[in-house]
C-alpha cells in the first residue's frame, strides 16, 4: 500500500486541475501578452484564474499577482516592501518560526543595513500578538509573520496582529506594512484579506492539490512595491516575464475547487487527523503532539516519540510504502535541527524523535489505519532496538 | 539517500539484542548526536562465537551496529580487531559523508568489547 502523508510538502494535483490546464499545452497555445485570438484565449484563462484566486482570499482580481510560486511571493513581498520603502524606515519584524523562504531574505537584508526583529513563540509554538505591537518602532516598514506553521500547522492570530498595525498607521505610520505567507494555510482554513488585515499574501498552487510552478502574491490595491525582476510590464508591472499559462489556470482551477469544498475537506482532514493522533497515543506512551493546544491547521500533525530518531521512523515507514517528513523538507539534507522545533524549546530528544504527517484533501480511512499501524510497530521496534538507558556507555572519542 | 543494504539492516536488524553473561561488552556514544551502540560478544578459545548489538540514533548507525555483526561472528578476535570504519562501509555499500560517523561508532564498540576482554585476561592472567 502506498501511503502519502507528506502533503505539507507537495500535493497531488487533483484530476479537475489537470483536466484544466491541458489546452494551454497544445491547443490554446497562445502568449498572454499577444493580440491575436490565441494570444487573447490565454489572457482571458489568466484573469479567469485571476478571480479565482480573488475569490479564495476575499481580494480584487486586480490585486493578485501571479509568480512563480511561495518563495518567490515571499521574496517579492519583502524585497519589495524594503525597496520601496527604505527611505522611510529600515526595520523590519518577522518571527522565530517562518520559513526558510521568509527568515533567509531577512537575513539578506540585514546584511544590508536593515534591522529584523525576530519574535519567539510560546511553546505552543504562537506568536504573542503584544510582542509584535511592542516591537513596532517608528522606522518599522513590514511585519511578515507566516499564517500557519509548515512544520507543526499552529496558525497564528493575524487578525490581532493586523489590529495593532492599523492602529499604528492611524496614529501616523503610514509605511508600516503587513504580509503573511499563508502557503500552508490557503486552501485550508477560510481567508479574508480584510479580516485579517494584511496588505501582502503569499501562497502556492501545489500545497492545495494544484501544480507546481505557479503562486500568487496578494498585493493590497495602492501598496508600493519594489520589483524583483525587470524586463516587461506583466502583472501591472509588479512581475515581468511571460505568464504561465497552464500553471496558472491550474492554480486558478485549484483555488476554485478548494474554495467550495472548504469545510468538507478541512472537517474530514480534521476528522482523520485527530483519530491518527488518538490512535497514536493509545498505543504508544511517552510521546507529543507538537504545537497542541495551539489552534492548528487540519491537515498536520507533528509528533515527537521519546527515544526514538525521527529520521529511522521515517525509513522504516518509507520501506512500508508511507510518506512522511522529519523537520522541515527544504531542510532535510542538513544536519542542523529544525529551527521550528527550536524555537519551541523543545527537548533534543524530543526534536530528534519528530515525524509531521501532513494529510490531504484525498487521504482516506484505510492510508491512516495502516499508517497507524505501521507507525506503532516502527516505533516499538526501534524502542526495543535501542540500549538500555540506566546502562552506562563511554564517549565516543 | 541510503542504499538498500542500509535500509536492510535498519527494517531487518541482524543479531539485535543482547548476550546473557557476555565475554566482552562495548558500550559508545557520540556526545554530539547522542547515538549509541553497545555491543556484546561471546568468544571462545579466541574466536566471536556470537555478537550482539543494541543501538539507538540515525538509520546508519542501527545499520552499521547490525552489518559489524555479521562481519565478526565466527571471526578470531585478533582479526576482528582489524576491521576498520571502512570495512563497515564497504558492507553497506555506501554511507552519505555526513554519516560516516555511524560507523566509527560500530568500531569503537568492538574495540570496546575487545578491550573488555583482554583486560578480564590480564585480571584472571594476574590471579594465577
Amino acid at each position: 500500500m502506498k501511503v502519502y502523508l507528506d502533503n505539507s510538502a507537495t500535493t497531488l494535483v487533483a484530476p479537475e486541475v489537470i483536466e484544466s490546464m491541458l489546452p494551454y499545452f497544445s491547443g490554446d497555445i497562445g502568449n498572454a501578452s499577444s493580440v491575436h485570438s490565441f494570444g487573447q484565449r490565454a489572457k482571458a484563462a489568466v484573469e479567469t484564474a485571476r478571480r479565482q484566486i480573488a475569490e479564495l482570499i476575499k481580494a480584487a482580481p486586480s490585486e493578485i499577482v501571479f509568480v512563480s510560486g511561495g518563495t518567490e511571493a515571499d521574496n517579492l513581498a519583502i524585497r519589495g516592501i524594503a525597496e520601496a520603502h527604505s527611505a522611510t524606515g529600515r526595520h523590519i519584524i518577522t518571527s522565530a518560526i517562518e520559513h526558510p523562504a521568509v527568515l533567509a531574505t531577512c537575513e539578506a537584508l540585514e546584511s544590508s543595513g536593515f534591522r529584523v526583529t525576530y519574535a519567539p513563540v510560546s511553546s505552543a509554538g504562537v506568536v504573542d500578538p503584544q510582542q509584535i505591537r511592542e516591537a513596532i518602532k517608528d522606522d518599522t516598514i513590514l511585519v511578515s509573520i507566516m499564517q500557519a506553521n509548515n512544520e507543526i500547522g499552529t496558525v497564528q492570530p493575524l487578525e490581532e496582529i493586523g489590529r495593532f498595525v492599523r492602529e499604528r498607521r492611524r496614529a501616523g505610520a503610514s509605511n508600516l506594512h503587513f504580509h503573511t505567507d499563508a502557503v500552508q494555510s490557503a486552501g485550508k482554513i477560510p481567508i479574508d484579506v480584510d479580516d485579517l488585515g494584511v496588505d501582502l499574501l503569499s501562497l502556492t498552487a501545489h500545497k492545495f492539490h494544484g501544480p507546481k510552478g505557479a503562486g500568487a502574491l496578494y498585493v493590497k490595491k495602492g501598496t508600493r512595491l519594489g520589483k524583483l525582476f525587470y524586463g516587461g510590464h506583466h502583472e501591472r508591472d509588479r512581475r515581468p516575464g511571460t505568464e504561465n499559462v497552464p500553471g496558472i489556470v491550474g492554480l486558478g482551477r485549484a483555488a476554485d475547487l478548494a474554495a467550495q469544498e472548504l469545510s468538507e475537506r478541512s472537517d474530514r482532514m480534521r476528522g482523520l487527523r485527530n483519530y491518527l493522533e488518538d490512535s497514536l497515543k493509545q498505543r504508544l506512551t511517552d510521546m507529543k503532539i507538537n504545537g497542541d493546544g495551539a489552534p492548528r491547521l487540519p491537515n498536520v500533525s507533528n509528533v515527537s516519540f521519546a527515544g526514538v530518531d525521527g529520521e529511522s521512523v521515517l525509513i522504516n515507514l518509507d520501506l512500508k510504502g508511507i510518506a512522511v517528513s522529519t523537520g522541515a523538507a527544504c531542510s532535510s539534507g542538513s544536519l542542523e535541527p529544525s529551527h521550528v522545533l527550536k524555537a519551541l524549546a523543545l527537548t533534543k530528544e524530543e526534536i530528534r524523535g519528530s515525524v509531521r504527517f501532513s494529510l490531504g484533501a484525498f487521504t482516506t480511512q484505510a492510508e491512516i489505519d495502516y499508517a497507524i499501524a505501521v507507525t506503532v510497530e516502527a516505533v516499538k521496534r526501534l524502542r526495543e532496538l535501542a540500549p538500555a538507558a540506566e546502562e552506562s556507555a563511554r564517549a565516543s572519542l | 539517500m541510503y542504499t538498500k543494504e542500509v535500509e536492510d539492516h535498519l527494517a531487518n536488524p541482524r543479531n539485535a539484542g543482547e548476550l546473557i553473561e557476555p565475554s566482552g561488552t562495548g558500550d559508545v556514544v557520540n556526545q554530539v548526536c547522542n547515538d549509541r551502540i553497545r555491543l556484546t560478544l561471546h568468544i571462545v578459545d579466541g574466536v566471536i562465537t556470537d555478537a550482539k548489538f543494541k543501538a539507538s540514533g540515525c538509520p546508519p548507525t542501527v545499520a552499521a551496529a547490525s552489518v559489524l555483526t555479521t562481519l565478526i561472528i565466527g571471526q578470531e578476535i585478533e582479526r576482528a580487531a582489524q576491521l576498520s570504519r571502512n570495512d563497515v562501509i564497504a558492507a553497506l555499500v555506501r554511507l552519505p559523508p555526513a554519516k560516516i560517523h555511524s560507523a566509527v561508532l560500530a568500531i569503537e564498540a568492538l574495540q570496546g568489547a575487545l578491550d573488555c576482554i583482554n583486560n578480564r585476561e590480564e585480571v584472571s592472567g594476574a590471579k594465577k
